[in-house]
């Protein structure tokens, strides 16, 4: 068979298999159908060149396979051509980056009106903390983590009082309210992911990375860990429900805040962890300023 | 030699004397073939006589790159079991009980390790840079022989510490091959103590062996070129090497100080790369490093390693489809300072692998539109390829085929590249399935191809002997069609939203339906593999019986099909270093009695041909 007629035809077989994948992306559930736009965009602009380029191809081979008597044509090269061709592909791949960029000027941009949600991750788990009757989030050190104040609240910062602390992988959202999830870890790099909404951002320990986006389809995801966090990677899952406000308020009343854990345990004294292994003066002396 | 070179230079007196006198009148045909006389004497060589200066300890560049050849291939044959484990994993994991997590994780990091670093970087430079660098050239060897046999070494051991790795206690890194920490060092990661002190030992050998080497290749390129070879003559396989070497040069250090810091943390407990860490209930030594500090570091190095690869793939595929298309290569200005152009902006765009890492978003931005500047120049090396093919005579050959499985994949996957480079649309599929399927048919499968088509192209030229071309076309098909049916579908995985780096998948709902997805790669991956050994058996068959090849057997016209001996000898030219002509791209130039007209041939000999000026 002539070589050209194999590559046709995977050419044409990656074209109806895009056409009729059974594997395409998950429904979406978040406001983020713009960038699935944006891949259908690519898609058809990225497509079209692939496929361009590779007929052109098959077609050279065809048309001019080797023949003893025939020369190849002599031209170095052709500047008008190449010129076109500069053009063409800039404006091809400037139409392609300006929606990506305008929706990552979305992307970096949270709402005002957005729920803070704090996700805190370690190796291998999540939990959850969201803001009080306050409406704010207090801050927190991995240093001040223990039994007794599992998500290391600043004990004298007012607004960690009463936040409401979720001890399980599983979190609450309510429909169609956009949330600011603020990541952070204890130990390693994690990612807080969940297909359906399309967003993600790494979990890095020693600050805080954030991303937003507003589910708008009641129902049941999973969470995946999408950053490689060591053995336990693959089974760091976690759920999300997204459910009406209604559901969601009864939910969330129902949660313990930390005022709640402290009244609890009245008689265990808090204080801060001490350091187990410490041979690094200079930097641990800054960590002890941060806490004072 | 220093009478031989009084005579040099009393020759270049009297002919720049006698061009001065003749400059703007109608040259004569010796006017013609005029060429600018040696400025510098000739390389004294040391020729080896035993049998462990000959072939071990050897200082021929030619040798040496054969030898950086087959020990890449060794470690690639590793890298290439490893894949099979992690498909048998992926693809049957009820086949695959005697592996656990920790074993799987082993493997994709050194899998990946080996194939990018010390497969395809070593292959490329080492071995196809120290074979061709100072033939194309025309040169009698590489600038500086020993220093050149001391970085195989280098190299020989930076393998060795590697491999040992996997018989220390724990096992090899498992980090994966990015070795983000602070997992890296951490006891969540298998191989976190003597596994990654051996890795990063490993690497900053190989950055120091390939420094030696890689220095070589930039002066041999830019010192030792023989008499008319301008840089705008030169082939594009040297201008890719060339170029690649010297995003190495610059990008390797980044990789050697973030493993020596890395290494400090570990061993030292210093804290370049950790925060305060809390694990298993005790806060560790640790406080107030970076973890996104090494990011950077690793992809500075990292992004221009992608085309440390790519650049010397892109160079040989030009001479290679130009060769078997008997025609120039299209556009070879525009070509060489794509390369320069691609290489330069390499730098510029480490952090398109950064976008949900965690650094500051706005970031974004600026690498989102570097990234897709760069696949301007790219794109027009590929319009260039095919446009060669244009109104060619095209050679249906072995060769060819790999060149045009080249075509096929690198345009799928730099396409795929559109799609993770425009940060907005990375969000999604960032640590999915389609980065793997992206990165493997972009710069695996690719360059590969290239490497296949390189081997077919030159081995008459290594052996004297043809590679036989049935077998020939059996592993192109194989190859083509089996990586090709693995990467193709696993686009897929990613939209669905299946992650990268799972030992297993569990029931998601989401995944549960790749299943079979899954076991149809796995089968394709067994067969691509097996398809190698192919060319090893076409290689040893090949080497006895194969057909013999004699000069200059593809009718080509660049210096190291020019050599008096074939297999070319230590020294590569006898007695007379070649004069050049002419760029090597004069096929089918209209009026000449063949199709090609080789480097060295004086314009006098080919007067009545109308051949454009290079």
């Amino acid at each position: 068979m002539h070589p050209g007629i194999i590559f046709f035809l995977v050419i044409l077989g990656s074209v109806l298999f895009h056409i009729f994948t059974p594997w395409y992306w998950t429904d979406i559930a978040s406001n983020w159908g713009g960038m699935d736009d944006t891949i259908t965009l690519t898609f058809w602009v990225g497509g079209g060149v692939f496929v361009a380029v590779c007929l052109f191809m098959i077609y050279c081979v065809f048309k001019f396979s080797y023949k003893k008597d025939r020369r190849a044509e002599y031209k170095p090269d052709d500047k008008k051509l190449e010129k076109i061709l500069t053009l063409a592909t800039t404006l091809g791949v400037a139409a392609l980056l300006a929606p990506g960029l305008i929706i990552w000027n979305q992307y970096v941009s949270v709402p005002k009106n957005a729920l803070e949600v704090d996700v805190m991750a370690w190796q291998w788990g999540w939990q959850y903390r969201l803001p009080g009757e306050d409406g704010k989030l207090g801050t927190t050190q991995v240093i001040n983590i223990n039994d007794n104040n599992p998500f290391g609240i600043n004990l004298d910062d007012p607004y960690g009082k009463d936040d409401v602390l979720i001890q399980s992988d599983v979190i609450n959202l309510e429909n169609n309210q956009p949330v600011k999830i603020l990541l952070r870890s204890v130990d390693v790099l994690h990612n807080w992911y969940v297909p359906q909404f399309r967003a993600k951002m790494d979990a890095v320990p020693g600050v805080v990375t954030y991303y937003w986006f507003e589910p708008n389809k009641i129902g049941k995801y999973e969470v995946l860990c999408a950053e490689y966090c060591g053995v336990g990677h693959y089974a760091m899952r976690g759920g999300v429900e997204v459910q009406t406000t209604e559901n969601y308020n009864n939910w969330i009343s129902q949660q313990e805040t930390f005022n709640d854990l402290i009244a609890k345990q009245k008689n265990i004294e808090f204080e801060n962890k001490k350091i187990v292994k410490n041979n690094n003066f200079l930097l641990n002396k800054k960590t002890y300023k941060k806490e004072e | 030699m220093s009478d031989e070179y009084e005579n040099k230079t009393g020759y270049q007196a009297q002919s720049s004397e006698s061009i001065s006198s003749g400059g703007g009148g109608s040259g004569t045909a010796s006017d013609a073939d005029y060429v600018r006389p040696a400025e510098t004497p000739e390389q004294d060589l040391y020729h080896g006589h035993s049998f462990i200066t000959k072939w071990v300890f050897c200082q021929d560049a030619k040798v040496i790159g054969v030898q950086y050849f087959l020990l890449a291939t060794f470690t690639g044959i590793i890298g290439l079991i490893l894949s099979w484990l992690m498909r048998l994993q992926l693809g049957f994991p009820e086949a695959a009980g005697f592996m656990t997590a920790e074993h799987y994780y082993q493997f994709v990091t050194m899998h990946g390790m080996i194939m990018v670093v010390y497969f395809l970087t070593a292959l490329f430079l080492g071995g196809f840079g120290n074979y061709l660098i100072p033939l194309m050239v025309g040169a009698r060897d590489m600038v500086f022989p020993y220093l050149n046999m001391v970085s195989f070494w280098m190299f020989f051991i930076a393998v060795g510490v590697l491999l040992a790795s996997f018989f220390v206690p724990g096992g090899p890194t498992g980090a994966g091959w990015t070795l983000y920490p602070p997992q890296t060092i951490l006891e969540g990661t298998p191989g976190s103590g003597m596994g990654i002190l051996l890795m990063c030992i490993s690497l900053v050998l190989f950055v120091a062996g390939f420094t030696m080497g890689g220095l070589n290749y930039l002066i041999t390129v830019l010192q030792a070129r023989t008499r008319g070879m301008t840089l705008m003559r030169m082939p594009l396989t040297v201008w890719g090497i060339f170029t690649a070497t010297v995003l190495a040069m610059l990008a390797f250090p980044a990789l050697l100080v973030g493993a020596l810091m890395m290494t400090l943390d570990n061993v030292l407990g210093t804290s370049f790369f950790m925060p305060t860490i809390l694990q298993a209930g005790e806060v560790l030594e640790y406080g107030g490093g970076s973890p996104i500090l090494f990011q950077h570091l690793f992809w500075f190095f990292g992004h221009p390693e992608v085309y440390i690869v790519a650049l010397p793939a892109f160079g040989i595929i030009s001479d290679l489809i130009s060769v078997h298309s008997r025609k120039n290569i299209f556009g070879y200005r525009m070509m060489v300072w794509a390369i320069v152009g691609i290489g330069a902006l390499s730098f510029f765009v480490w952090a398109h692998h950064m976008y949900v890492s965690g650094m500051n978003p706005w970031f974004g931005f600026f690498f989102a539109t570097t990234t897709l500047i760069i696949a301007i120049p790219t794109a027009m090396k590929v319009y260039n390829w095919v446009l060669t093919l244009w109104r060619g005579n095209i050679r249906l050959n072995v060769v060819m085929l790999w060149c045009l499985g080249f075509i096929i994949t690198f345009v799928n996957g730099g396409i795929t590249g559109i799609f993770l480079g425009n940060v907005s649309v990375d969000v999604p599929l960032s640590d999915t399935y389609f980065v793997i399927a992206h990165f493997h048919m972009v710069m695996g499968i690719a360059p590969l191809m290239v490497i296949m088509g390189a081997v077919y192209h030159w081995f008459p030229l290594v052996a004297g002997r043809f590679l036989d071309e049935t077998l020939g076309k059996w592993h192109f098909w194989l190859t083509f069609l089996g990586a090709y049916s693995i990467y193709f579908p696993m686009h897929y995985l990613g939209f669905i939203g299946v992650p990268r780096r799972y030992f297993e998948m569990y029931d998601s709902p989401y995944v549960t339906s790749a299943v079979g997805m899954n076991e149809f790669i796995s089968m394709a991956a067994f067969i691509v593999g097996a398809a190698q050994f192919i060319l090893i058996f076409n290689i040893i068959k090949s080497l006895k019986i194969g057909k013999p090849a004699g000069h200059n057997p593809w009718q080509a016209n660049s210096l190291e099909w020019l050599t008096p001996s074939v297999p070319p000898e230590h020294g590569n030219w006898g007695e007379k270093l070649p004069v050049v002509y002419r760029w090597p791209y004069d096929f089918s130039v209209p009026g000449a009695k063949e199709d090609f007209i080789t480097q060295t041939t004086p314009p006098s000999e080919v007067a009545e041909t109308e051949v454009e000026k290079t």
